[in-house]
């Protein structure tokens, strides 16, 4: 009797011991940082000297310092995510739909940046649209930029380059959708007189929008805390909230007002993604797997 | 009746030309805008392989100033970058063994089983993917400094494994689903303990998932600057070297390396995609037939 309830009782615990160390890790190196983040940001001091004592205004003083490019890191995140999601939702079709025996290496293509490092994928744009390169003297010679015209620090090339290093995540969760929809919802509308483009509109474009939501979503939140762009393709006026957290913690060492922003940035993205979330009513964040079940 | 067709003829022919065109366009514009894109998403990659021969007259890269091998017969002749290679492997490594082994015993647990606080496991699993980067970065740094902790090797294994586990997580969790647990009963009825079970029947079904969660996790922490910039101290990754490196000047070295990195993840890609091919054959294998 008593070992059949010692043997329930193990039972129980097993998910919890799978479960114990991972997630131990990610409460001391997740949850407990944004706890001390939190206290940080409201300390007040000059480095090395911090005292805890509610320092309320280190948020409002950040945000009136930075607002611009608080603003800017949205508007250019913004940006990029639309001009990505109009690339990606017709290549995502193609793949999906016109593939045929291509599609793999289609998709492996579209993956294939992720094989090369980050900083030197916006390094190789910096290098194409470098003063002097291809692109810019050819927009020189045929007058789309003055003689003395750079594409290198001007918003257009942060944009550019947020746009070409989140594209992987904006194609693969839509291709996902539109490869697992049922294609003959589209020859039933089709059998119901609707024209193709009606079929696309009333079918296959609800259909991928969970694909669409959770592109959007990883396209938008990388790219609105990114400075590795703003850094190497703009200059001092393209610099966005990242290169100020970035700045702030690394060189200045004004931790609270660091602090302070990451925590508005965090926020923000958050209530953003919540309202998103809400509107475009899907189980994108929690994953599809975790919805079935 | 005869003649008249044959005068309207070109004109007819001249118009379905043109419509045919059109037809054509409407029909395959899609997979011709396709290839393009997927040209443009090859850019920046052709240009790093290409610029791996360049033999650059200043220490800017920047400029085709002609071909040359030189520099691919001593691609590790830069000790820093070397070494800050040597450390990024190390550190990718062992956060890659650590993320997976956590990781793929909480997809286990998330999967397998019904318990309390299994929810909230999940939001804690996907938060931190849906966190920008620098706030990763900067909370754990607040975090570290606050206990006057020193940067360093250890302070980066802590963050990598943290922001791998999730995606090891969400990786294994989707090769999990589709399991079939009847081989599991079956060893069990056969008299095989838990262990035993796990090792013989679990791990082998599940472990592309496992390897591709390790892959990814691999691929994460080798590529990472953002949280590494914040959690380093004096230690220099690959990433971090390239990151001081861009103001200096970039050696050709690092086109090299990149390019090598860029062909490896390519043989570990198709490797994976092989063995998963292998295990669902495994999979399929009715009782009757020999394994």
């Amino acid at each position: 009797m008593r070992n059949e309830r010692l043997v329930a009782l193990r039972r129980r615990l097993i998910p919890y011991g799978l479960l114990g160390p991972g997630i131990l890790w990610l409460i001391l190196f997740f949850v407990v940082p944004l706890y001390f983040m939190g206290r940080l940001s409201l300390e007040s001091g000059i480095f090395p000297e911090f005292h805890f004592d509610w320092n309320f205004s280190n948020y409002s003083d950040a945000l009136s310092a930075y607002d611009t490019q608080f603003i800017r890191a949205f508007e250019y995140s913004a940006l990029a995510t639309i001009i990505a999601l109009l690339i990606a939702y017709p290549l995502a079709y193609a793949i999906a739909f016109r593939g045929g025996r291509w599609k793999n290496a289609m998709l492996l293509a579209v993956i294939a940046p992720f094989f090369t490092t980050y900083l030197i994928r916006t390094l190789a744009w910096e290098t194409i649209l470098s003063d002097n390169g291809f692109v810019v003297n050819t927009l020189q010679t045929f007058g789309l930029i003055s003689n003395d015209g750079r594409l290198l620090a001007t918003a257009p090339a942060v944009i550019a380059g947020l746009t070409y290093n989140f594209l992987p995540f904006m194609i693969l969760p839509i291709y996902a959708s539109l490869e697992r929809m049922d294609t003959s919802l589209i020859e039933a509308a089709k059998d119901l007189y609707a024209s193709s483009r009606k079929a696309f509109l009333r079918v296959t474009l609800p259909l991928s929008l969970p694909g669409v939501v959770a592109g959007t979503l990883l396209t938008f939140i990388p790219a609105t805390g990114d400075y590795i762009n703003a850094q190497f393709l703009g200059g001092a006026r393209q610099s966005m909230i990242g290169n100020v957290i970035q700045s702030l913690y690394l060189k200045q060492t004004d931790y609270p007002a660091a602090a302070a922003l990451s925590f508005i940035l965090m926020a923000v993205i958050l209530v953003i993604v919540f309202i998103y979330i809400r509107f475009a009513g899907s189980e994108a964040l929690m994953g599809e797997e975790a919805e079935r079940r | 009746m005869m003649e008249a067709r044959a005068a309207t003829l070109p004109a007819q022919r001249r118009l379905s030309v043109a419509s045919r065109a059109w037809k054509w366009v409407r029909e395959n514009g899609i997979v011709v805008y396709g290839i393009l894109a997927i040209a443009y998403m090859l850019i920046p990659i052709g240009l790093i392989v290409v610029f791996s021969f360049n033999d650059p007259a200043g220490k800017f890269n920047f400029t085709w100033q002609g071909f040359t091998l030189s520099h691919w017969a001593h691609p590790f002749e830069i000790s820093e970058l070397t070494n800050a290679l040597t450390l990024s492997l190390r550190l990718a490594a062992l956060a890659t063994v650590i993320s997976t082994v956590l990781g793929t015993m909480i997809a286990l647990a998330l999967v397998r089983y019904d318990f309390f606080g299994r929810r909230a496991s999940n939001y804690l699993i996907v938060i931190p993917t849906a966190t920008p980067e620098v706030v990763l970065g900067a909370s754990l740094l607040s975090l570290f400094l606050i206990y006057g902790l020193s940067l360093g090797f250890t302070t980066l294994l802590i963050a990598h494994v943290m922001f791998c586990i999730s995606f090891v997580v969400i990786v294994v969790r989707s090769r999990l689903i589709g399991f079939d647990r009847s081989l599991e009963e079956a060893a069990q009825d056969l008299g095989a303990d838990p262990f035993t079970t796990f090792r013989k029947i679990t791990l082998p079904l599940i472990w592309p998932g496992v390897v591709a969660g390790a892959l990814l996790a691999f691929a994460l922490s080798i590529d990472d600057f953002v949280v590494s910039n914040f959690t380093a101290g004096t230690e220099v990754t690959f990433p971090l070297y390239i990151f001081g490196a861009a103001q200096r000047g970039i050696p050709v070295q690092v086109y090299i390396i990149a390019t090598m990195l860029f062909a490896v993840t390519l043989l570990a890609m198709a490797f994976t995609v092989w063995q998963q091919r292998r295990a669902d054959r495994l999979a399929s294998v009715r009782p009757e037939q020999e394994v």
